[in-house]
């Protein structure tokens, strides 16, 4: 027995019906209707960092820019200079508006020489696609002729070889390669949104079920976008919409790693980066640990240890690793250090709270072999 | 979805215990939680927010919250009278919510007040008619 259509306005997933079947909780995110979780969520957060949880993030923007004047083309509107990726390397970057604000952070795999793909958040992906196809009028949105799987935690790698029937240790981190499996190519990227290794699968709409179902075979644990948020922010891994925005610049983000001054290429927004770059950020995005069992949520108030208001959080949830509510927001800087102390405001209660390092975790790195 | 016979519950998912055999004068003590259905609906409880032993509760005011990563809930007070007990354990372990809520997972035990109203709480068939029901 099928559900019922989509509301009008809402895109379902090309997987949808699996995510229906496994019991998931369907919520509507930026126009498409999502598993926000399965069973559990904190099942599904502690999968990812014990072993190995797949995200179906097929929402997400997906543009594809071929051709040797792809790379120039595309260093003009966004914030890293792409020309600087080699072949079979991807990296983080940013689309600023003329006032040097944020209005999507995205990621730029050049899976080959003349052969780019750009994957944009789904809230913005409308406009991130129609800024490629004006710089490069070739370039084509695949977002809704694939499916994207973004299968994560330390045991990925090594069920996703099993699965595609390759070794894929070797593909190193923001490393990214085309890959032949069952007659049809498979973009793989090492990276990810959780803070573990792990890759994003991105192929044809119509095979995306036979990886989703190899995959969900060979052990690896479906997982919704509420586990996907509890561990992108244990991770301080920012959400455009949320810790970034059009009135955010990337330099209080923390952020400026993405932006790339040292070339001559005009960019969109690179005057107002350059200025800002200039001056030492007033206010930064800082880490925020609850020290007392409470719960912090976006748009919670932020006070100084004397109770003065000074802001509002920007993210918030329970960690579930930590067991400790995490959240972030601006601070001015003199408050953005590490140590400082602060308060939330959680409903009636001011609870204490301190800045922290970021990331809240970090992945143990494994242990060297004892000699 | 479990609702156990001997129980007494609110629209609003929470659950009455009468204990010690009495019938729910004035004097007699009673222990609340939630459902079974609600701790479905919440997800993974991360927090509850109880009030302290000495608190008054009126029936049909919010008393407290419970927490799931991605809701907040406010607990009605299912019952008029006065917190003799917390369950203090919910505070490092609020997942007994979700694994056991008619046991481990109680919330508090209070002193009635006033006699129960039972024409304002729900028998378990009842109670699991309106679920069922999708009442709301």
């Amino acid at each position: 027995m099928s559900d019922p259509p989509a509301t009008a306005s809402l895109h379902r997933l090309p997987l949808h019906d699996r995510h229906v079947a496994l019991g998931a909780r369907m919520a509507p995110f930026a126009g498409w209707e999502m598993p926000l979780q399965y069973e559990s969520v904190l099942d599904e957060h502690h999968a990812v960092r014990d072993g190995a949880g797949m995200f179906d993030v097929s929402h997400m923007g997906r543009v594809t820019l071929d051709g040797p004047a792809a790379a120039a083309a595309l260093r003009g509107v966004t914030t890293f200079d792409v020309t600087t990726i080699a072949p079979g390397e991807a990296h983080y970057s940013l689309f600023c508006n003329a006032e040097g604000g944020i209005d999507d952070d995205v990621f730029v795999y050049r899976i080959e020489n003349a052969r780019w793909l750009v994957v944009v958040n789904a809230a913005n992906a409308e406009a991130g696609s129609a800024r490629l196809r004006t710089a490069y009028p070739a370039a084509r949105d695949v977002t809704t002729a694939t499916v994207m799987l973004a299968v994560q935690g330390p045991r990925a790698i090594e069920l996703l070889s099993g699965v595609l029937g390759d070794s894929l240790a070797e593909v190193a981190p923001r490393h990214c390669l085309a890959f032949a499996w069952r007659g049809v190519e498979v973009l793989l990227a090492r990276t990810g949104y959780t803070g573990e290794d792990g890759m994003e699968c991105i192929l044809p709409a119509e095979a995306g079920g036979a990886l989703w179902d190899a995959l969900v075979g060979a052990g690896v644990r479906p997982a919704g976008l509420a586990a996907r948020d509890t561990l992108r922010l244990e991770a301080a891994l920012p959400l455009h919409g949320h810790d970034i925005d059009a009135a955010t610049s990337p330099y209080e983000a923390g952020l400026g790693f993405a932006v790339s001054l040292d070339d001559t290429a005009p960019f969109t927004g690179r005057a107002a980066l350059e200025a800002a770059h200039a001056t030492p950020p007033a206010r930064r995005l800082a880490c925020i640990r609850i020290l007392e069992r409470a719960v912090p949520r976006a748009e919670m108030e932020v006070l100084d240890a004397s109770g003065t208001a000074v802001t509002a959080l920007t993210s918030g949830t329970f960690s579930p690793t930590l067991r400790a509510g995490i959240g972030m927001a601006y601070l001015p800087a003199p408050l953005a250090s590490p140590g400082t102390p602060l308060h939330v405001r959680v409903r009636d209660r001011l609870v204490p709270a301190e800045v922290v390092r970021r990331p809240f975790y970090r992945r143990p790195r494994a242990r060297a072999t004892e000699a | 979805m479990d609702v156990p016979d001997q129980l007494l519950y609110t629209d609003s998912d929470e659950w009455v215990r009468i204990e010690g055999g009495a019938s729910g004068d004035a004097g007699d003590e009673v222990v609340i939680g939630i459902t079974d259905y609600a701790q479905d609906q919440l997800g993974d409880i991360v927090f509850v927010e109880l009030p302290p032993v000495g608190r008054a509760l009126t029936a049909g005011v919010a008393f407290g919250v419970v927490e799931s990563i991605k809701a907040v809930s406010d607990l009605n007070a299912p019952v008029t009278g006065e917190v003799l007990e917390v369950n203090e354990s919910l505070a490092d372990a609020p997942e007994q919510v979700n694994a056991d809520p008619y046991g481990a997972g109680w919330f508090l035990r209070v002193r009635l007040g006033v006699p129960l109203d039972r024409s304002a709480l729900l028998t378990a068939e009842a109670y699991r008619a309106f679920r069922l029901d999708g009442g709301s």
